[in-house]
């Protein structure tokens, strides 16, 4: 079964007098453990593809497919649900709650999510282990590097071990070598959990770390390129 | 000239970059400018009917006695100089309105019952919109003159006396020489105060029959004049000293009753009160909302002074914005303050109340008295306040270094 | 829980300034109703104390409709045997009757006419405050003397001293003359002239006697120690005068209906006047609040796109703002417990209060005391109204929208 199925999809703004044609008869299908890298100029539709996945933007029409079952006609609640347990999101900055500590950040999630206290707890420092941030539990955002305060977010984002992880634009506010670091992290986890990695970007060297490569230009896709060496 | 222009136009323009914002403190300084001047309406409203019904009570608002009637009102202490020669100074005098009275203890007594109270030997055509009593409202008739054989009650007293219009009473009182003077009256009219005591305290009948009935001859208890306005009456007090001589006492109207004296002092202290009340209430909210504004410009102010703006410019800015929020606000309060006082001007029924507010020396309808010096005030207050609370976020914003300003996130 | 406790006690102090503001709205508001309510309450309770105690006392016994009428016919039958039986069954002193009369009181100069009070002078001082008032000679003696006391400005007023004569003339019970010769043997002094100049009291024995009273009177008086004990006694009473002659008990609020509608008068102005102050303060809160959410918008957006309802943020926005109301109702009920602490130790007074309060034999110092209800009830309601503010700003957050959400700056 895909991870993600996508049919026909296709999605209208309105810019002050024009009509943009964010995702124009969009179709994709994603296997379970894929690493694909959504790339297109900025407007190209790759945000909008990556919010009708995760459930965070209803196309006007087509469907979308998350393990087989359809979301597009979700209620808001179910979507978040969704959301809480089946997605993970990790965004360009701004990722975090300033207020609370790299632990505590983590620990909300899964708080919301029902996971008791003390478990709460030591699954969170185990993630940050994971991501590389060990001994930060305790920093506020402010207090961290903009990798180090993506790396929190994508433990997050992968703390409950979902099934799908959505990134927009991850490294766009980082320096080369942060970036690659982050690229690494995230091939790791790809390969060790099976998790499906679905990365939106412009970032030249963000592509080259993808195993399949999707362009889009003006809300189509115009090129699926395998580039999986291994 | 310019920069003042500028300045005003940038602070106008900053007020509604947060419409919500600057709406919501606008809704709040419009709310709080309202209770304050429409409570101050009802509020004096409520003292000067308590004055103007006590003064009504008492005899206008400068009085000439005997030194001694204060202590001592009955027939012992008349005034020394006769009603006639006093009368013929106090003509051409030019008061607004005068009157002489007889005024002293009786006890009034019906078939069935009898009680004490104040009897008032008056001359009608001179006390007409002086006393208490409305000569329109009166039923029956009012004394017709001096001479008048009739007498007047109040209408609770005639209900407590079970007698009506055209029944007999009994006045009996004390001359001169302490003997009983007694006479049979006939009940001519009924008169509704708006002090439900009054109705049974005073009753009504003509001077030159009390004058002949207490033996008394020329003589009368008080003399009594009106000015223009109960809140100077110096100009009367003066004038009336110099028409009297002899052994007689001069008082104003607030030397005779300390309790309607004191009412207005009071009451002006307390407006004041409400008034730094309500502004101390919305004065957090609207420091809270400049510090936000302010906070949230940093950038632009540093950018401000990076190019060259001086800080007193920034001050000025933010000071005319809050005054310029202050001023709407005000505005609309007083306004909306205006428009609710006409709809209630005949007066608001509290008569629910009425013996409670009887106890107070309050009359059981509430008229609002909306004086233009209220609201200045109000206003002056608002705005200075306003402007001390502005100072120190001003003061802030004024001090920022444009460099940090600008890189702050 | 703890998490989202945590998570909004920090989002409060994101703006330490903007929150303390805030806070400090909540607290100065509630100060003040703690320490005006503390006062308002404490002199309602006085009012109405020292009035009834003066005179009034709790509940009367009377004869059905006397208390419109006043009519000397309107009797309480073997009024004495009556009060002694009341007296046995609730083993209580604080009983007394009475029987009034008006009459003219004549000196050898002067004549006044007043209310003469036939007593038990026995009980009749733990009815009535009046006895130990009396500043020169002694209160009434036995029974059957031919006594009077009389107020200090009605002695002046008759120019009589202790031990001098006055005759009363009056009606009796069924209509005839009646007249009596009385000896001076007390003066007493409340303050209030006019109570002086009204009241005379002499014994109900003698009363009787010049009045024709065959054994009857007009009220047996009644004092409770509790206040709050006035309805279950008034019914006790009632079921006892079942069967016996057709009388009536009267409680203290029938008995001076004003007194009741003064405390209702007064609140109604008052409650208005705090009911502004704290929609002023919700208003504060709910500028506050807004901000506080607006500003968040982007942050929220993430937040839901974790999989957060927006109903979870109305929740927490709602559990922010009852941490920053509960901080206000916490220091400002102790601010204002303190300032009426401090009060309760060193008085209240305002000039021009002397006046005011000697009318509700008040006195001219009022020490205010905190009671749970006073302390509780103002804060209490500026809570309700401070989570009610919040409501608009949490409502919002159901429309929100996480895109859109992380769209804003």
């Amino acid at each position: 079964m895909s991870a993600v199925t996508c049919v026909d999809l296709c999605k209208t703004y309105r810019q002050g007098e024009q009509d943009i044609k964010a995702l124009d008869h969009v179709s994709i299908e994603i296997d379970e453990g894929g690493f694909v890298c959504l790339s297109a100029p900025s407007g190209g539709g790759k945000t909008t593809l990556l919010n009708a996945i995760g459930g965070l933007d209803r196309p006007d029409s087509g469907e979308v497919m998350i393990n087989g079952r359809r979301i597009d006609n979700l209620s808001k609640g179910e979507l978040a649900e969704l959301r809480l347990r089946q997605i993970g999101f990790v965004f360009q900055a701004f990722n975090l709650i300033p207020v609370l500590t790299a632990r505590e950040n983590i620990e909300f999630v899964m708080q919301v999510q029902g996971v008791p206290a003390a478990e709460r707890r030591q699954r969170a420092v185990e993630i940050l282990e994971e991501v590389g941030l060990a001994g930060l539990e305790d920093r506020r955002p402010a207090d961290m590097s903009g990798g180090q305060q993506q790396r929190v977010a994508v433990a997050r984002a992968i703390v409950s071990r979902p099934a799908l992880v959505l990134a927009d634009e991850p490294t766009a506010n980082l320096d080369s070598k942060t970036a690659d670091g982050l690229m690494e992290l995230f091939r790791e986890l790809n390969e060790h959990h099976n998790t499906t990695f679905v990365i939106a970007t412009h970032d030249k060297r963000v592509m080259s770390y993808a195993k399949r490569l999707v362009r889009m230009l003006d809300g189509r896709i115009v090129d699926d390129i395998n580039q999986d060496a291994a | 000239m310019n920069m003042l222009a500028v300045l005003f136009r940038l602070a106008w323009r900053n007020l509604w970059r947060n419409h919500r914002r600057t709406l919501i403190m606008l809704a709040a300084i419009t709310l709080g400018v309202w209770a304050m001047i429409f409570m101050t309406a009802l509020m004096r409203g409520m003292v000067s009917q308590m004055v103007a019904d006590g003064i009504s009570a008492l005899p206008g608002h400068v009085q000439v006695h005997h030194p001694d009637y204060r202590d001592d009102p009955s027939i012992a202490n008349l005034i020394p100089i006769t009603d006639t020669e006093l009368s013929a100074r106090f003509e051409d005098a030019g008061f607004v309105k005068w009157a002489s009275r007889v005024r002293v203890p009786a006890v009034i007594t019906s078939e069935y019952e009898s009680r004490g109270l104040t009897l008032l030997g008056i001359d009608p055509d001179t006390e007409r919109d002086l006393t208490f009593v409305d000569y329109d409202t009166v039923e029956g008739r009012f004394l017709n003159s001096s001479d008048d054989s009739g007498v007047v009650i109040g209408r609770k007293l005639a209900s407590t006396l079970n007698t009506q219009i055209g029944k007999r009473i009994v006045l009996m009182s004390q001359d001169p020489d302490n003997d009983i003077a007694d006479r049979g009256f006939r009940v001519v009219g009924l008169f509704e105060a708006n002090v439900q005591s009054f109705e049974e305290n005073y009753m009504f009948a003509g001077k030159a029959t009390v004058q002949k009935m207490l033996r008394i001859g020329d003589q009368v208890s008080e003399f009594v004049v009106l000015g223009d306005d109960y809140r100077d009456v110096e100009a009367e007090f003066e004038k009336v000293s110099q028409l009297v001589d002899g052994n007689v006492e001069v008082k104003r109207w607030f030397e005779l009753d300390p309790y309607l004296g004191t009412m207005l002092g009071v009451m002006d202290g307390f407006v004041l009160v409400w008034i730094v009340v309500i502004f101390l209430a919305l004065s957090f909210g609207l420091v809270n909302t400049l510090v936000m504004a302010v906070f949230e410009r940093v950038r632009e102010i540093g950018l401000m002074l990076a190019l060259g703006m001086k800080p007193i410019n920034i001050l000025f800015q933010i000071i005319v914005e809050s005054l310029l929020l202050l001023a709407i606000g005000l505005a609309m309060g007083s306004a909306l303050a205006w428009v609710s006082v006409q709809p209630i001007k005949d007066g608001i029924d509290v008569s629910i109340v009425g013996e409670g507010m009887d106890m107070w020396g309050m009359s059981s309808v509430l008229y609002p008295e909306l004086l233009l010096s209220d609201v200045v005030l109000a206003n002056v207050v608002v705005l200075a306040l306003g402007f001390l609370a502005s100072l120190s976020p001003a003061w802030r914003a004024s001090r920022y270094e444009p460099i940090e300003a600008i890189t702050k996130v | 829980m703890n998490l989202v406790f945590r998570l909004a006690w920090r989002n409060l102090w994101r703006h330490p300034r903007r929150t303390w503001l805030t806070v400090g709205a909540i607290m100065f508001s509630n100060m003040l109703l703690v320490f005006m309510i503390s006062l308002q309450f404490g002199m309602y309770g006085l009012m109405i104390d020292n009035t009834l105690q003066a005179f009034t006392g709790h509940l009367q016994i009377q004869a059905p409709g006397y208390i419109d009428d006043q009519k000397m016919r309107q009797t309480v039958d073997d009024v004495v045997p009556l009060a002694t039986k009341l007296r046995d069954y609730f083993d209580s002193d604080r009983i007394a009757a009475r029987a009034t009369a008006f009459a003219l009181v004549s000196s050898e100069e002067r004549s006044y006419g007043t209310a003469v009070i036939g007593v038990e002078p026995a009980f009749e001082r733990n009815v009535s405050t009046l006895p130990e008032l009396v500043s020169q000679g002694r209160y009434l003696g036995e029974q059957g003397a031919a006594e009077i006391v009389i107020g200090a400005a009605l002695a002046r007023n008759l120019r009589v001293a202790l031990g001098d004569e006055l005759t009363l003339i009056g009606s009796g019970r069924d209509g005839s003359f009646a007249a009596a010769v009385v000896n001076v043997v007390g003066v007493f002094e409340s303050g209030l002239a006019d109570f002086d100049r009204s009241i005379t009291e002499i014994p109900l024995g003698f009363f009787q006697d010049v009045f024709y009273m065959d054994g009857s009177g007009h009220h047996i008086v009644i004092n409770l120690p509790l206040i709050d004990d006035v309805p279950v006694v008034q019914e006790q009473v009632e079921a006892l005068l079942a069967g016996g002659q057709n009388l009536v008990v009267h409680d203290w609020d029938a008995l001076q209906p004003g007194l009741q509608q003064a405390i209702k008068a007064d609140m109604s102005s008052a409650f208005f006047m705090y009911g502004i102050l704290v929609i002023l303060v919700a208003f504060s809160v709910l500028n506050t609040q807004l901000m506080s959410v607006l500003e968040r918008t982007h942050e929220f957006g993430i937040v839901m796109s974790l999989g957060l309802t927006p109903g979870r943020l109305g929740r927490l926005v709602l559990l922010e703002t009852a941490i920053l109301g509960l901080l206000g109702l916490l220091f400002g009920a102790l601010l204002g417990a303190l300032v009426t602490y401090w009060f309760s130790v060193y008085g209240f007074s305002y000039p021009g209060m002397e006046e005011m309060t000697a009318k509700f034999h008040l006195p001219s110092r009022f020490y205010p005391q905190i009671s749970i209800p006073s302390l509780l009830l103002g804060p209490a309601v500026v809570f309700m109204f401070t989570i009610l503010a919040a409501v608009y700003p949490a409502l919002r957050l159901r429309k929100l929208h996480p895109v859109e959400a992380m769209r804003a700056v």
